[in-house]
């Protein structure tokens, strides 16, 4: 009997959903485009310049690294694009183009490759760049330059006594790093990706609000009374938005559960507004993420759901 | 109208138009018939014709081998040729009764029957257990063994599943549609055994005339309602089918009978009023060939032991040759090498594909991301891709402590995975594991 071509198997399901990891991470670097662009246009073509040399120094390191280590190249997965974006996006506009070279490969060798690639590290990659570039270099990472003079950053000046205008640092109209000044962009980027159910609205949102209620506590009890100025200005500044819907949303580093999802977000905010508000720096979201993100084996283990039918006994 | 249903799932192309209008066909084969003794979940049954013996159209060819077994008769007249191993969907080989099809479908007489109001419940599972009537939604275990539970008196749903969540099929629908009336008839048979069910018939709101059918038919039915479920998938998986219903969860390691329920197919409960109005034994089933490879999608009634190709032949034939061909629906059906095997009790659809999704997803996978959507879409509420990775360093014990045999195996996980793992699989391995180490 003539054989005939066998026909190819494989296990059930055998539709599969057209959502792809890559498909993702486009997803997210297109949230980022109204905060990237919003940057450039303020800063200048050095900012695009440094934005994309962080892309393509961290796609260069992760091609690189597998090529040398004779592994598949993963660069089309899209997730060293996102984070060189990240790392971009997150420092001074100013900063010095070769410590950005330096920050990209420290994210994608030491903090993604060396721990197995993507999905395999603990710490969000271009957060972990941020704070060893904020050891290293502390004064270029601090130095905000705005309207061609040398500003604080609207939390530092809340800080040091001074008033903030909470509308202008709402729309972008102060300094800080290329991405973390207009809170609008970043909000609208952010409702993008939990519109499109990207992110889980958990996240940003119990973050946020722990923020806003310790602070309020805060006001209430340290400053005598509520400073509705005082609470804003704590919302729209320092890098919140950007930490709490593209930086603590970071699938591979954030638990993986519903209730662990929630713990984690009131702790990073817990932490965000000790750094801020007891420690010697204005800014805290970098820290209180990374922080999070070492707890979350942690947080995953005490919030394993309740399987159905858990508890359910014979009539 | 409310509408029920269960935590979780998902929504798979449903690709169900291209058949659902179609009505039943009969379909006549010739030639060679293949009878597996093993087509049901069970002790094989035992043949009882030898080579050279002349057989009808109803001819008992094989008796259960145990009570949880099936009796199995020929569906056409013919002799016996030859009772040899032959390949089922499985891709095993399984001893098989091959009979050769005169054509004339001589028929044997069917057995005395009695109005089913003066049937005892004895007498009716009797005839269930005398047709060898198995769960024809797939799982095919057989019907007698579920309508004995240790005490009747406690059941008090009966609930016949035409939610037909699988996508691409329409066999239940059709068979709704077509012959509503008999399966309702169906219905008061078995609430005969159970005196304190009441019965529902639970259709998924995709099939919205078949539940308006249904509605006007039970209208002065006091025991008989209609529940509309949510489409979605896997809506027919009996513990959430059962929770959609009533409420009531149940666990691996509890039976539907533990919540008071039994749940049967549609076309289960349509061939046991076969059995006991008509006095015929199993020997057909609904089919429906479909899948865009086919020609001419449809809905056939086959008689088993068919040939699979030639009933696709029946239906076209290929537009294209398919790069992959399941035997049952695409989430939970198996995929076979070849199309040269027999149609079985549990045979509900041939879905013909010409493009293999699964093979197009490989050049997708990359590392789990962790973005929890196994978790969200689990209606066991489970974590997926922690079993998963149990699967992968075989470790038992945490795939025991993060509830693996819970599994459904109803492969959502893999469905929406955007990494393009394929976690069901894994689970499934392990899961065979964990519950065989449970048996000991």
């Amino acid at each position: 009997m003539e054989e005939k071509k066998l026909l190819n198997i494989s296990s059930n399901p055998h539709v599969r959903s057209n959502s792809t990891t890559q498909k993702i991470m486009l997803e997210v670097i297109i949230a980022l485009m109204p905060a990237t662009i919003f940057g450039i246009i303020k800063f200048g073509w050095y900012a695009l310049v440094l934005v994309l040399v962080t892309i393509i120094a961290a796609v260069l390191t992760e091609f690189i690294y597998e090529k040398c280590m004779k592994k598949p190249v993963t660069i089309g997965d899209l997730s060293a694009v996102l984070t060189g974006l990240l790392l971009g996006i997150n420092l001074p506009p100013t900063f010095p183009i070769w410590m950005a070279i330096l920050g990209a490969i420290f994210a994608i060798l030491v903090v993604k490759m060396l721990f197995g690639g993507l999905g395999q590290n603990f710490m969000n990659p271009a957060l972990a760049a941020r704070c060893f570039l904020v050891i290293s270099f502390a004064g270029k990472m601090t130095t905000f330059v705005y309207d061609g003079v040398v500003s604080a950053t609207p939390l530092a000046a809340l800080k040091a006594g001074e008033s903030v205008d909470v509308l202008k640092m709402f729309l972008g109209q102060s300094g800080g790093t290329i991405g973390e000044t207009c809170t609008l962009a970043l909000l609208v980027g952010g409702i993008y990706l939990i519109i499109r159910k990207i992110i889980d609205f958990r996240i940003p949102l119990f973050y946020i609000l722990t923020v806003a209620v310790f602070v309020c506590i805060y006001s209430l009890a340290a400053r005598g009374g509520f400073d509705g100025q005082f609470i804003l200005a704590h919302l729209c500044g320092g890098g919140l938005a950007l930490g709490a819907f593209f930086m603590a949303t970071d699938y591979v580093t954030s638990p993986i559960t519903h209730t662990g999802r929630i713990i984690y977000a009131v702790f990073i905010g817990c932490l965000t507004c000790v750094f801020r508000l007891f420690g010697p720096s204005a800014e805290g979201v970098s820290y209180a993420i990374i922080i999070g993100n070492i707890l979350v084996p942690l947080i995953e283990k005490i919030t394993v759901p309740k399987f159905f039918g858990k508890g359910a006994q014979a009539k | 109208m409310a509408v029920f249903t269960f935590k979780g799932g998902v929504h798979p192309f449903d690709g169900k138009d291209i058949s659902k209008t179609k009505p039943i066909v009969d379909f006549i084969p010739k030639g060679e018939m293949v009878f597996p003794v093993s087509q049901h979940i069970g002790a094989p049954a035992e043949p009882v014709v030898e080579v050279g013996d002349r057989v009808k159209a109803g001819t008992l060819i094989a008796k259960a081998g145990g009570f949880v077994s099936s009796n199995i008769y020929s569906s056409c007249s013919g002799t016996v040729k030859a009772i040899e191993p032959r390949q089922v969907v499985m891709g095993n080989m399984v001893k098989s009764i091959i009979i050769e099809n005169d054509g004339l479908y001589e028929a044997e007489e069917p057995w005395d029957v009695k109005p089913y109001e003066e049937l005892t419940p004895e007498e009716i599972k009797e005839l269930v257990l005398r047709a060898g009537v198995v769960g024809m939604g797939g799982a095919t275990f057989p019907t007698h063994v579920k309508l004995a539970p240790k005490d009747p008196d406690k059941i008090d749903y009966i609930i016949v599943n035409g939610a037909e969540c699988e996508p691409y099929l329409t066999s239940d629908y059709r068979r709704l549609m077509e012959r509503p009336e008999k399966v309702i008839l169906g219905l008061k048979i078995v609430l005969r055994i159970f005196p304190n069910a009441k019965g529902v018939i639970a259709v998924e709101d995709n099939k919205k005339d078949a539940i308006a059918k249904l509605r006007e038919l039970v209208k002065n039915e006091p025991r008989i309602s209609v529940c509309q479920l949510k489409t979605k998938y896997p809506q027919g998986s009996e513990r959430h089918l059962i929770y959609a219903v009533t409420k009531r969860q149940i666990n691996s390691s509890l039976l539907p009978a533990d919540a008071g329920c039994i749940v049967d197919n549609v076309d289960t409960i349509y061939s046991i009023q076969r059995a006991v109005v008509d006095g015929k034994p199993l020997m057909h089933r609904i089919v429906t060939v479909t899948g865009d490879a086919i020609k001419d999608p449809r809905n056939f009634r086959v008689p088993i032991g068919t040939n699979m190709m030639d009933l696709v032949e029946a239906a076209g034939g290929f537009v294209q040759e398919p790069e992959k061909i399941i035997v049952g629906g695409p989430m939970m059906g198996n995929p076979v090498y070849h199309l040269n095997l027999p149609i079985m009790k549990g045979t509900s659809a041939i879905t013909c594909f010409k493009t293999d999704e699964v093979a197009k997803a490989k050049k997708h996978e990359t590392h789990c991301i962790s973005c929890g959507k196994c978790i969200d879409v689990c209606p066991s509420r489970l974590i997926p891709t922690k079993l998963a990775d149990c699967s992968a360093t075989r470790d038992l014990e945490t795939f025991n402590k993060f509830n693996g045999v819970e599994c459904v195996e109803c492969g959502s996980c893999s469905f929406i995975c955007p990494a393009k793992r394929n976690l069901a699989q894994s689970i499934k391995t392990m899961r065979k594991e964990a519950l065989a180490a449970r048996r000991k």
